[in-house]
C-alpha cells in the first residue's frame, strides 16, 4: 500500500430490504475495494439486521444478498464493526449474526472472523479515526 | 435481443448478458462462446463452472482480481494467473467468462 491510503468507513444504519440503501452500500464497497484503501464497515441501528443469519426473501420478491457479505474477505474487506447496543435494543446478540470469515495473509492464511462487536463508545472512536465516512 | 438455443430463444441485454439467470444451460454457454469467438475447452469450462459455483455461494460475479486470486487458491498458480486467464478469455476473464456462465456483469465492471 502507498502513502495515499485513506481510511474509509461505510456506515450502514438501515434494514436490508424495503429500501435500496443496504444493497447500494455493499455494491459501493465492492467497487471501491479496487482502489486499495483501508476499508471498514459499521453496522448500527437497524443496519445490524443486514448481517443476521437465515434471511429468506422469497416472500418479498427481492434477491437475498446476505451471502455476498461472506465474499468481502476476497476483496480484502475484513473489518465489520457491529454496535453492541444496537443489537441489544433489538433483542439480538452475536449468535444471531452469520459467520463471516477472512484469511489473514500475514498469518499463514489463518481463518479469522471479520465481524467485531464493539460498544457505542468504541464505535465513536472508530468514527473519529476515519478520513472518509460514507453514510447509507 | 435473444440467443437461439436449439430452437428456443433466451433473452439477453445489449451487451449479451442473459436476462434471466435460470435460462442458462451448457448448450446456451456454447452459443454465447461461439459469438465471443471462444472455442470451449476443458480449461474454459473449469473457469465457467468455478464462476457459477462462486455465484451460487456468494450471489455475486467477482471482480477479475478476486476471480484470479480465488482460482489460484482453488486450482493452483499455473491456472490462477493473469496471463493464462487472458489467454483463455482475451476480452477479460471476468467479463467474458461471466457472460458465458450466464451471470450478470461483474459488479464494478464498466
Amino acid at each position: 500500500m502507498s502513502e495515499d491510503v485513506k481510511k474509509f468507513l461505510y456506515v450502514n444504519r438501515k434494514a436490508p430490504y424495503g429500501t435500496i440503501y443496504a444493497l447500494e452500500s455493499l455494491e459501493v464497497v465492492l467497487i471501491g475495494a479496487a482502489f486499495d484503501q483501508d476499508v471498514s464497515l459499521a453496522f448500527l441501528d437497524d443496519g445490524v439486521f443486514q448481517l443476521t443469519r437465515g434471511q429468506d426473501t422469497t416472500g418479498i420478491g427481492m434477491k437475498n444478498f446476505s451471502p455476498t457479505f461472506r465474499a468481502l474477505g476476497d476483496y480484502d474487506v475484513t473489518k465489520l464493526y457491529v454496535e453492541r447496543e444496537s443489537l441489544e435494543e433489538r433483542g439480538l446478540s452475536a449468535d444471531d449474526l452469520q459467520e463471516i470469515m477472512y484469511e489473514d495473509e500475514d498469518d499463514d492464511w489463518a481463518e479469522k472472523p471479520s465481524i467485531r462487536i464493539v460498544s457505542r463508545a468504541e464505535m465513536a472512536d472508530i468514527f473519529a479515526e476515519q478520513d472518509v465516512v460514507l453514510s447509507f | 435481443m435473444a440467443y437461439d438455443v436449439n430452437g428456443t430463444t433466451v433473452e439477453h441485454d445489449e451487451e449479451g448478458y442473459i436476462t434471466n439467470l435460470s435460462d442458462w444451460s451448457e448448450d446456451l454457454a456454447k452459443v454465447i462462446a461461439d459469438q465471443e469467438e471462444i472455442n470451449m475447452t476443458d480449461e474454459h469450462w473449469a473457469v465457467v463452472n468455478f464462476l457459477r459455483d462462486y455465484y451460487e455461494e456468494y450471489q455475486i460475479a467477482p471482480a477479475v482480481r478476486v476471480l484470479i486470486k480465488a482460482i489460484k487458491k482453488e486450482m493452483g498458480p499455473e491456472v490462477g494467473n493473469n496471463k493464462y486467464m487472458y489467454e483463455l478469455f482475451p476480452y477479460g476473464p471476468a467479463k467474458q467468462a461471466c457472460k458465458i456462465a450466464g451471470l450478470p456483469k461483474p459488479t464494478g465492471c464498466v
